[in-house]
């Protein structure tokens, strides 16, 4: 019974955290000098089980530190603290073009972290692992509050950070998919901002007319925030990715109503007919489809579809005009969106117009298109509807693996700072150094 | 109409086991600023329980729990768990209170809050507050209640394929069954089964013995145990139990054994009630002992008399080889898992007569504490050393 490695420990702390906080994985009591395989598995809302692992050799007290020792292949290699998240993908066998997404943020992302015997690399569902522990991450700290708002017609959640409050308040969108996508919100409101996810492309408002909203419904959000108890009317920034980058520039520039403190652009464009309308918008993407190039892999490429960048003054907001400060994050190997020349051409525009201070620009190399929160696992490429198409397609993103995941991490970190400065004044966070 | 924006109060981890310590930051105050840390928990029986430390804030507007210093409040100095461990039931409360968690399967929920200034802080609202959760059980553990062979009580399975070193555990008298202690050694990775056993009245001092050796044999013989790595931990009476087993049971035999203040004079060959009659001189055969056995006591044990002579006894059988002993100046006889409030004296209910009265534990908070946080440590330590590390023996020499 002892010859075998029997009484192999594994932990990882903290068992319960959030969405993008690091742990520690630690096995002890091995065998000095043994060759170890550590396995992340998790199965998705959707049902499709996802995997990580690395090769380890453990110490000569027997111990690996997954935070201190290089995994010599896996799914990660060398020495990646947070490996076995990032690198998840789907097991061999599962269907293409899967992304992992999280649709109830009140339920963790339950993980289970095995230690196996020897190096594997397959065939782990038919193997006993050594020790194993179940990890919960989470996109909702203790006492944050999830709200509906169908106030003014919205189809939308607000996250409410624990406490008496009142909170800076944010406004955050996501992109040409549509749907009601509450996690980055919920993440948000665990770090202190009142966040309100609005779904502005598939409300009901739209599934029951068939119409898409106009500029007033992006108002009215910011009112019904605004006026609520708990948030710093004063103090409200944006926040949006790919579409919900055009969006916020509008809504930022233009709408007489919404006065942001500050606005957040993922992934996207200031290309856009001035003064369109949404349905507009989508439209003029719509005109430049047969832009749309194919790889050998047969995955639509969508960045042609505004390029070059118009010189035209009216296909483009007007960023000199912008009065707030503006975080721009670019992945260099976007697919999607032409992020990086737009960054380029509004770096020119406000330099044009005397503004250039309010803008800060990350950009990534080898990053793609979804930078998501830390640790969301990257997909290069993933079927993807848009309600304009109504038919799936298989999307290139772009971005690879290590880079993008190295980009999302750094990316957030940063946004959080720059939320923190623009929202809270704090010049000092000190906070976000266990993140 | 500018509204002030609020400092930002974080607890990390937001999400943590009993046992583990947590960081509690405040930023974005004014800079020097009196602040009062306080924590708020309200019990399973409805008290309110809390805690407080008067803070300054540094230059940056910071005041970090696990750096600063507490001038006043209910402890002072550097105490980055102090709002959990100085926890008192608030002013106007029933009198003699003891928290303790029955429900395992949910967590104890602390929140933390930040109020201004220092006297009569509790009449301003907090600045700000965060919500912090205390669990027992890791994530994968496993609860099953058990009722088999006439014997009952809880066991908890760690998550994994096993086979795990595990552990019977003994609570003392006067309380129930209670799980947490159970609980959070299965989240430290041992099968653990937390035995009732105080039930029943009328049982003789032979059958109780069985009880006891049954109760073993179940964890010894479950599929998910290593049958040669079992040990049990035990506290006030049950380390009574714990020590009459391993020196008289012929049919089990512990890997290893923790007691948690003990009193050793438990005369074989009578019941437990019996035995809470008799703190007489009469001593244990101690040299029947045979694995490894630690003692933790606290020196100021008001309800149990220490003794001193259990080393001398040992060594007298040629087994002080086998002894380690934490005992802990300023201690109590209430020896629980770090963090958890201290209690001198709290209501109990008296075993034979059900007389209520008010017990005195013993122990003064801050070294209590301290001997809570050091010897569970010690214990986990001594644990892995005994059922995960060393190597097997055949049979007990």
């Amino acid at each position: 019974m002892d010859r075998k490695q029997c009484c192999v420990k594994l932990s990882v702390q903290p068992s319960r955290g959030l969405m993008d906080e690091k742990f520690i994985v630690l096995v002890q009591n091995a065998l000095p000098g043994s060759q170890l395989t550590i396995r992340a598995l998790h199965q998705c809302e959707d049902g499709h089980s996802w995997e990580a692992f690395g090769h380890y050799t453990a110490d000569t007290t027997g111990t690996i530190d997954v935070s201190e020792d290089p995994s010599i292949r896996g799914t990660y290699s060398g020495v990646e603290q947070m490996g076995l998240l990032w690198s998840l993908r789907p097991i061999p066998g599962s269907k293409p073009g899967l992304r992992m997404r999280k649709k109830n943020i009140q339920t963790p992302m339950e993980v289970t972290i095995s230690v196996y015997q020897g190096h594997q690399t397959e065939g782990f569902a038919d193997l006993v692992p050594l020790s194993g522990v179940v990890v919960e991450r989470w996109y909702m700290a203790p006492g944050v509050r999830r709200i509906p708002v169908t106030e003014g017609g919205l189809t939308a959640t607000l996250f409410l950070p624990s406490g008496p409050g009142p909170f800076p308040g944010l406004l955050d969108l996501w992109g040409g998919g549509g749907q009601l996508v509450e996690y980055r919100a919920a993440l948000l409101a665990s770090h202190g901002f009142a966040s309100m996810a609005i779904d502005y492309l598939t409300s009901k408002f739209t599934m029951e007319t068939g119409k898409m909203v106009d500029n007033q419904y992006f108002e009215t959000a910011y009112r019904v925030l605004q006026q609520h108890p708990q948030v710093c009317g004063s103090k409200i920034a944006m926040i949006g990715l790919s579409f919900g980058t055009s969006m916020t520039l509008k809504m930022a520039i233009y709408s007489e109503v919404i006065k942001l403190s500050a606005a957040v652009c993922i992934s996207g464009s200031h290309v856009q007919p001035v003064e369109g309308s949404v349905e507009e918008i989508m439209g003029f993407f719509q005109k430049n489809a047969g832009k749309t190039r194919f790889n050998e892999k047969n995955e639509a490429i969508w960045r042609d579809l505004l390029l070059p960048i118009p010189t035209d003054p009216s296909l483009k907001a007007d960023v000199g005009r912008l009065q707030c400060p503006l975080l721009l994050v670019v992945g260099e190997d976007d697919q999607n969106w032409p992020a990086q020349e737009s960054a380029l051409d509004i770096k020119e525009m406000m330099a044009r117009a005397g503004n250039s201070h309010l803008l800060t620009v990350l950009s990534y190399p080898n990053a793609g298109h979804l930078i998501e929160p830390p640790y969301t696992p990257h997909a290069r490429s993933s079927t993807f509807k848009t309600v304009e198409i109504q038919e799936k397609v298989m999307c290139l993103w772009g971005g690879q693996t290590v880079e993008h995941s190295r980009a999302q991490e750094d990316a957030w970190k940063k946004i959080l700072f720059f939320l923190r400065e623009n929202l809270y004044g704090d010049r000092n966070p000190t906070l976000f150094s266990h993140l | 109409m500018t509204q002030a924006v609020p400092p930002i109060l974080s607890v990390t981890p937001s999400r943590a086991l009993v046992d583990e310590k947590f960081q509690v930051l405040v930023e974005n105050l004014p800079p020097g600023c009196p602040v009062t840390l306080r924590s708020l928990h309200r019990s399973e029986d409805e008290d309110d329980w809390e805690a407080y430390g008067h803070y300054v804030s540094d230059h940056r507007g910071v005041v970090s729990v696990s750096e600063d210093l507490s001038f006043g409040g209910m402890y002072t100095g550097k105490e980055p768990m102090g709002l959990l461990w100085s926890m008192r039931p608030v002013p106007g409360s029933r009198k003699g209170l003891r928290l303790r968690k029955i429900n395992v399967c949910t967590p104890m929920l602390v929140n933390i809050s930040v109020h201004s200034g220092h006297e009569g802080f509790r009449d301003r609202t907090p600045l700000a507050s965060a919500l912090a959760e205390r669990w027992y059980m890791a994530p994968g553990v496993k609860r099953i209640d058990i009722n088999k062979q006439g014997v009952q009580g809880t066991l908890f399975i760690p998550p994994g394929p096993g086979p795990f070193p595990a552990l019977l555990d003994m609570w003392g008298g006067g309380a129930g069954l209670l799980e947490y202690r159970s609980a959070l050694l299965a989240s430290r990775g041992y099968v653990s089964f937390s035995l009732d056993y105080l039930r029943s009245e009328h049982l003789s001092a032979d059958v109780e013995f069985k009880y006891f050796e049954t109760a073993f044999n179940i964890i010894r013989n479950h599929p998910q145990v290593i049958p040669d790595r079992v040990g049990i931990l035990g506290s006030s009476l049950g380390s009574m139990v714990a020590f009459n087993l391993t020196a008289y049971s012929t049919i089990i035999k512990p890997r290893c054994i923790v007691c948690i203040s003990s009193n050793h004079y438990h005369p074989p060959g009578t019941t437990l009630k019996a035995g809470f009659k008799i703190l007489s001189n009469r001593t244990n055969d101690l040299s029947k002992i045979n694995c490894p056995m630690l003692l933790v006591n606290g020196c100021d044990d008001q309800n149990w008399p220490t003794v001193e002579t259990v080393a001398r006894l040992l060594r007298e059988g040629g087994k002080e080889h086998l002894l380690s002993r934490l005992a802990y100046p300023g201690a109590g006889h209430l020896i629980e898992p770090p963090f958890s409030p201290h209690f001198r004296a709290t209501k109990f209910i008296i075993l034979n007569s059900k007389e209520k009265v008010i017990l005195l534990w013993g122990g003064h908070t801050k070294p209590h504490s301290d001997a809570q946080e050091d010897s569970w440590r010690k214990i986990l330590s001594f644990l892995q050393l005994h059922l995960y590390h060393s190597p097997s023996v055949k049979a007990n020499l």
